[in-house]
């Protein structure tokens, strides 16, 4: 499956199917700091992402505490 | 995995309240949370007019609509800040979200205005970029809160914000900051009431609640934030987090209710310092304000601003 992450912004493979939970430990990514977004849905954690699906890994973490 | 309320297919999963919703039982969520946030901390009283510090950014988007859902008065403000594209794009959302509400959105742009911006007044004042770029909006919001008379000041500062405040000046037991770390700060002279009605909701969920509004925002990162350290207490505290949910709400909360007040001698002894600025008129402990020296070093025009009705959008 495609995954795009940010900051920086990149587009990495990852073999599926796989858990949403499991992309996210193969990834290294703290699954308290990002929202799994699926054509502009929310996927939560126990769902499958299928090989060719196309996935984006959106931080939540804002650096405004100023 | 299902919703806890009604068992329909669940979007999101929300470990410290061992919960997980629809996107219905979501929002009333979201809704409730901050509706509980403002009658705990009696922020926000009938008919009151609220000016919402919008930066484009999540946060700010959503705590607008939700005041606005729950049929509290609220324009925006929008800061410039002269950061490059990033600041065109955020002003973008600011006014989209304006318009789909037709809602009001007041702008202050600091080139315009004051002659400097971020990156040129961090290095002229040799200050870190989050430091002059929050010292600034604070500055702008306060003004424009009291010129344009409205009751209170709205800002998006969420649990993650707070907690990871609160944990910075922990470590350096900063006990005047402590002092006053509260969701709400009262009006005093030369500073208008303070209000955080996201104190409740932690900023992953503030992101769902605009994916699932669809409410569009400025995702990306500010790229001055680059290093902020309150970006590196945040991802220190989801590491316990993640571990052990609940532990940044527990934090925050337990702040709060058994330990804000040990520190209020310290916070008061430091606001009894404070005189009004020779050229603005805000208050500072100097003679002249951080922000009118900012100003001034990075060539721009100190001093007090009219600031222009923004248009009100329409949807």
């Amino acid at each position: 499956m495609k995954v795009h992450l940010r900051n920086p912004s990149r587009t990495v493979e990852v073999a599926g199917p796989a858990l949403v939970s499991v992309v996210l430990d193969r990834l290294g990514v703290n699954r308290e700091s990002v929202l799994v977004v699926r054509n502009g849905t929310i996927v939560p954690g126990d769902q499958r992402l299928e090989d060719d699906d196309e996935v984006e890994v959106r931080p939540v973490i804002s650096g405004g505490a100023a | 995995m299902k919703c806890t309320v009604c068992r329909e297919p669940a979007i999101i999963d929300l470990r410290r309240h061992n919960a997980n919703f629809c996107v219905p039982h979501f929002t009333k969520f979201c809704r409730d949370q901050v509706q509980r946030a403002i009658d705990e901390h009696e922020m926000l009283r009938p008919g009151e007019r609220a000016l919402v510090a919008v930066s484009g950014g999540k946060d700010s988007l959503a705590v607008w609509d939700l005041l606005l859902d729950l049929g509290v008065e609220a324009d925006g403000l929008y800061v410039g800040l002269g950061i490059g594209s990033y600041s065109d794009v955020s002003h973008e959302y600011a006014e989209a979200y304006a318009a789909s509400r037709g809602a009001r959105l007041r702008v202050v742009d600091l080139v315009e205005r004051y002659g400097y911006d971020i990156p040129t007044g961090a290095r002229a004042a040799r200050r870190a970029p989050c430091s002059a770029c929050g010292m600034s909006k604070r500055h702008v919001f306060d003004r424009v809160a009291l010129e344009e008379g409205y009751d209170v000041l709205v800002t998006g500062h969420n649990l993650d914000d707070e907690a990871a405040v609160l944990f910075g000046n922990v470590l350096r037991w900063q006990t005047e900051y402590l002092g006053r770390q509260r969701p709400v700060l009262e009006a005093r002279d030369g500073f208008p009431r303070k209000v955080k009605p996201l104190v409740r909701l932690s900023e992953r969920e503030t992101a769902a609640y605009c994916i699932v509004s669809g409410i569009e925002y400025q995702v990306e990162e500010c790229p001055m934030a680059v290093g902020n350290k309150h970006l590196g207490y945040k991802e220190a505290l989801n590491a316990i987090e993640v571990q052990s949910p609940g532990t940044k709400a527990d934090f925050y909360a337990g702040f709060l209710r058994r330990a804000a007040s040990r520190f209020e001698a310290e916070a008061e002894a430091e606001r009894e310092t404070l005189g009004s600025c020779a050229v603005c008129g805000s208050p500072t402990p100097g003679e002249v304000c951080a922000f009118c020296r900012l100003v001034e070093r990075a060539g721009g025009t100190p001093g007090p601003v009219p600031v222009e009705l923004g248009r009100r959008s329409t949807p």
